[in-house]
């Protein structure tokens, strides 16, 4: 798919209409042919962000690489929903090993590949958050510094769901989990420093890193196939809100992931060999209250009870991440700023 | 043909000439020389071809070795220790998906307290993970059951360590003979797997299986894991045919004849307890050894079989279970738990220290003497002043 320079925008999206462009243009998921490699009949929640990243980054990867894909899957609700033996969603050759190695597996896939010199066969793992930034994070780590060639993709809904929703590295501070309970003078998690893995990958210097959401489909499509064009060790990370675990609405899954980029608290870019290339700009920016009270994980900070100054550090890291990738001055190639 | 090769090097060739197309491993004592070895024999060209991964950690070389075969590659690893221990949650893993990974194990003792010299614990700790674990005596033997393990993993399967002692065989020079090309060629045959990673035949690997079908695939992985003792023999006698050595099978027996006693043992220890029973036959003593090269799965015919009619059997243990006892003991035990052979139970050799001729003798001894109580472990060479005095100053600050 050829990103196409045609402005399309829906009223209140970013998606642009497939009708309106040339089929070879379109969304991966316009076409009927498409590899449907996480079919139907899965035993995901309704509105599970995850289910529908997953669907649409393994498809455009398998586009990508003409359906020559191996899957390997870390521990966790992808896994578990997908395939309650003896059945199985997967349309492609998929295999789970643990919760915390799913990089070091998709090396050793990778590694296979190469010495049977079938390298045009591409390797493509996915785990969770807690086991991408926490206990898949040594694994994953090493994979970076390898320069392995293996797309790592990161479904971010910030904490462990599968588990019944306890908290993770990635889960937001202030957040209601089941061992982080509104309770005491610091209700909800910590503030701590945050574990970025974005910019961990960066850190790392690797090919590509990008995040990306499931409010901007189109875009995690073209950011899939752009890794897919290159070689050695790649990072996608994808925030996919949880219902089950934000306590959010299931037909909120977009809306939740489009506020959390609106508002700042997801900055979505991509890096190059560890430098930001590209942002995507802020359209129309909304305070953070605006996603934190869609969701009861944040019921806590709101109401006669509330806690405002909370509120207040929320709204500071967001405006943090604004600041550091510039989100709300990029000035677009036709000369409007978007502010 | 022999030549003066340290026991990790010819190891490693041994592994080479096995064509092994993916190796990962990370380094600790004393496995380092081996995978040394082969990362020098993959960067120069000779073995290929073959991915070595450097990776950052035994869980993650596990790991890639999962992936690695998997996906349809014969795939080789080596460990020790606590290193052992990184790749716990992986061993029955490996073995659960059927995947026919090789493992060295340079046996070495697991802390704290830190100690890098040679003991069982480390493949003793992994004994129910569902591998295969083969034991060598000595370097040439050690050199043997590489090819003979990659020819077991692959008929069935099934993931196989190869236990060889640190220090005591891995670094130790020596005349050894490694297979030539042709031979293990001959025994070999290209890895042909089970199931693959093939995106033109799409499979799933690794599903989740609920209470309803469970037990019934630990059942029938348990049915795979005992065919090992039909294959094992299968498989030494053809490598014997084809180098003429006797190297591996489950157990073997050692001046049996007529022995009212015998020592049992794994590993290295083996060639000091035959010096000594050959000393005590010199003298008329009806003692034999028995060694157990295969200990997982283990082989309760033969071992009984071996072990019939016996008046005694001195257990050598080169680990112990705090708060139990032995592993290879309680084995023993088991096996013999209807017949009425006294079993003595010893613990020796923990941390590296030397199972000497003189400590097994005065061992012997007092067994035929009757001094040592086969109810009680016993512990070889213990320094009872150093006990009596620690323990004594324990109990005088309780009180």
């Amino acid at each position: 798919m050829a990103p196409t320079d045609l402005k399309l925008y829906q009223i209140g999206t970013f998606a642009a209409g497939n009708r309106l462009l040339d089929p070879g243009d379109r969304s991966v998921q316009a076409d009927p042919g498409r590899a449907s490699s996480i079919t139907s009949g899965h035993r995901a929640c309704q509105g599970c962000g995850e289910a529908l990243g997953a669907r649409f980054v393994l498809d455009a990867a398998m586009r990508a690489a003409g359906g020559e894909i191996v899957i390997a899957n870390a521990t966790g609700c992808l896994e578990v929903f997908s395939t309650p033996y003896p059945e199985s969603a997967w349309q492609l050759a998929w295999v789970h090993s643990l919760f915390g190695n799913v990089a070091a597996v998709a090396t050793g896939v990778a590694a296979a590949l190469k010495a049977q010199g079938r390298e045009h066969v591409r390797v493509v793992a996915q785990a969770g958050d807690g086991g991408t930034v926490d206990i898949g994070l040594g694994c994953l780590s090493g994979m970076f510094e390898r320069n392995d060639d293996v797309l790592f993709v990161c479904y971010d809904n910030q904490g462990y769901m599968n588990t019944g929703v306890q908290r993770s590295g990635a889960t937001p501070p202030a957040a209601r989990t089941a061992n982080t309970r509104p309770v005491g003078s610091e209700p909800g998690n910590v503030f701590g420093q945050g574990k970025d893995l974005p910019r961990i990958a960066m850190a790392h210097e690797i090919p590509y890193v990008a995040t990306a959401t499931v409010a901007d489909l189109r875009d995690l499509e073209r950011k899939v196939e752009k890794a897919m064009s290159l070689r050695g060790a790649r990072y996608l990370h994808v925030l996919v809100p949880c219902p089950l675990g934000w306590a959010s609405a299931s037909q909120d899954t977009i809306r939740l992931a489009r506020l959390a980029t609106q508002s700042g608290l997801f900055p979505v870019f991509e890096a190059e060999h560890g430098v930001v290339t590209a942002t995507t700009p802020i359209r129309r920016r909304v305070p953070v209250e605006d996603y934190l009270t869609l969701q009861g994980r944040f019921a806590h900070l709101f109401g006669p009870d509330g806690r405002p100054d909370v509120v207040a550090r929320i709204q500071a890291g967001a405006d943090r991440n604004i600041d550091r990738y510039d989100l709300v001055t990029v000035v677009d190639p036709d000369g409007v700023d978007h502010v | 043909m022999l030549r003066q090769l340290e026991g990790s090097r010819a190891v490693a060739e041994t592994v080479a000439r096995c064509r092994p197309q993916v190796i990962a491993a990370y380094p600790i004592s004393p496995q380092t020389h081996i995978v040394e070895a082969l990362s020098d024999l993959v960067r120069t060209g000779e073995l290929e071809p073959c991915e070595y991964l450097m990776v950052e950690s035994e869980f993650g070389a596990l790991s890639a070795c999962i992936g690695a075969s998997a996906a349809g590659s014969r795939t080789y690893t080596a460990t020790a220790s606590q290193g052992l221990l990184f790749m716990a949650e992986a061993l029955p893993n490996a073995s659960g998906l059927g995947l026919p990974v090789v493992m060295t194990v340079a046996n070495r003792a697991i802390g704290a307290p830190i100690n890098i010299w040679n003991d069982h614990s480390d493949a003793m700790s992994q004994r129910d993970a569902g591998w295969v674990q083969l034991f060598a005596e000595s370097n040439q033997e050690a050199v043997d059951l590489h090819v003979q393990a990659f020819v077991l993993a692959e008929r069935l399967s099934l993931p196989v360590m190869v236990c060889m002692d640190g220090f005591v065989l891995t670094h130790a020079v020596e005349e050894i003979d490694v297979p030539d090309q042709e031979v293990v060629d001959s025994l070999l045959p290209p890895f042909s797997p089970r199931q693959v990673l093939d995106p033109a035949a799409p499979v799933t690997i690794g599903a989740m299986v609920g209470p309803e079908a469970f037990t019934e695939v630990k059942y029938l992985a348990a049915a795979q894991q005992l065919r090992v003792l039909d294959e094992v023999p299968v498989i030494a006698e053809a490598f014997e045919q084809a180098t003429g050595r006797s190297s591996g099978g489950l157990v073997s027996s050692y001046r049996m004849e007529e022995a009212t006693i015998a020592v049992l043992a794994m590993g290295s220890v083996l060639g000091s307890v035959k010096d000594v029973v050959d000393e005590l036959r010199d003298v008329g003593v009806p003692i034999g050894v028995v060694a157990v090269s295969c200990y997982r799965p283990w082989p309760l015919d033969e071992v009984r079989a071996a072990l019939a009619g016996l008046e005694q059997v001195v257990v050598l243990n080169r680990a112990f279970a705090v708060g139990s006892g032995t592993m290879l003991g309680q084995d023993v035990r088991l096996t013999l738990a209807t017949s009425a052979t006294r079993v003595h139970d010893v613990v020796a050799g923990l941390g590296g220290r030397p199972v000497t001729r003189a400590s097994i003798r005065s061992l012997l001894a007092a067994v035929i003497g009757g001094e040592v109580d086969p109810d009680r472990l016993h512990f070889l060479d213990l320094d009872q002043d150093v006990v009596a005095r620690e323990l004594g100053l324990a109990l005088a600050k309780e009180s």
